[in-house]
């Protein structure tokens, strides 16, 4: 199924500067191998080891998967996802 | 150069002070393309630290939220050293993904001049650059506190 993702603007050099991009999966997992297919390097700037890589907060509908079902959180028409950096430092 | 209204440096004083010993941190937005911050937000300091920071993932995804629906984007991500001297961690480093973004450092600690600097950070690279601070003795500081309520934000284009 198709979901819609809004790409920050750090990564939008990787998807011709589109902001708003769709993509194809049941869970977040598959949408960024969707992604990746799609848009070729995008897939390391959001995941390191398997993970959601710490710089980057992905949402589901506003939920953080962070605090859901991470990368295998399910996905179904009509779901948004956002991308955000994630804002931190010492 | 950044250049920075006179009300908003001290908005971000104020904030260090008021959330010393916990780093504070926050951004200020302007309309996209303009590089001229206007809107200062403070943000909760998720970690409640002394020595370190995160904006909360929730109240972070309304505030872009909001900035999208305003035209704004981010333009500076400010944050307070509160026993050291004003210049980029190793954390702050690796957090630093936005070259355009204009990076600002507190220090609370009076030993540390200059309290206030300005970095640009890409790919670990650290470059300080000078700040113009303008006048804007007259008009109050347009600052925004966390947003709670979802009523204000619209849908996204």
């Amino acid at each position: 199924m198709t979901i819609v993702v809004y790409i920050p603007t750090i990564l939008r050099s990787l998807t011709n500067e589109q902001k708003r991009v769709e993509a194809d999966g049941t869970n977040v997992l598959a949408i960024i191998d969707d992604l990746e297919r799609q848009y070729p390097g995008i897939k390391p700037r959001l995941m390191l080891h398997d993970k959601l890589h710490r710089f980057i907060n992905l949402y589901v509908n506003d939920n953080d998967i962070r605090f859901s079902g991470e990368l295998e959180t399910k996905v179904k028409s009509d779901d948004t996802i956002m991308i955000l950096p994630a804002v931190a430092g010492g | 150069m950044l250049n920075l209204r006179s009300d908003l440096v001290e908005a971000m004083f104020q904030q260090a002070k008021q959330d010393y010993p916990i780093e504070a941190c926050g951004l200020i937005a302007g309309c996209i393309g303009s590089n001229r911050p206007t809107r200062l937000i403070r943000m909760c300091n998720a970690a409640q630290s002394a020595t370190e920071f995160y904006f909360d993932s929730s109240e972070q995804l309304q505030v872009w939220k909001t900035m999208e629906a305003r035209g704004e984007e981010p333009l500076v991500i400010y944050h307070s050293h509160t026993k050291s001297s004003a210049y980029p961690s190793w954390e702050d480093v690796e957090y630093a993904t936005e070259p355009n973004m204009h990076y600002v450092i507190i220090s609370n600690d009076p030993h540390c001049q200059p309290a206030l600097r300005s970095f640009r950070i890409q790919k670990g690279i650290i470059v300080e650059e000078a700040i113009k601070v303008l006048n804007f003795a007259n008009t109050p500081a347009q600052t925004s506190t966390p947003i709670t309520s979802s009523s204000c934000i619209k849908e996204l284009p």
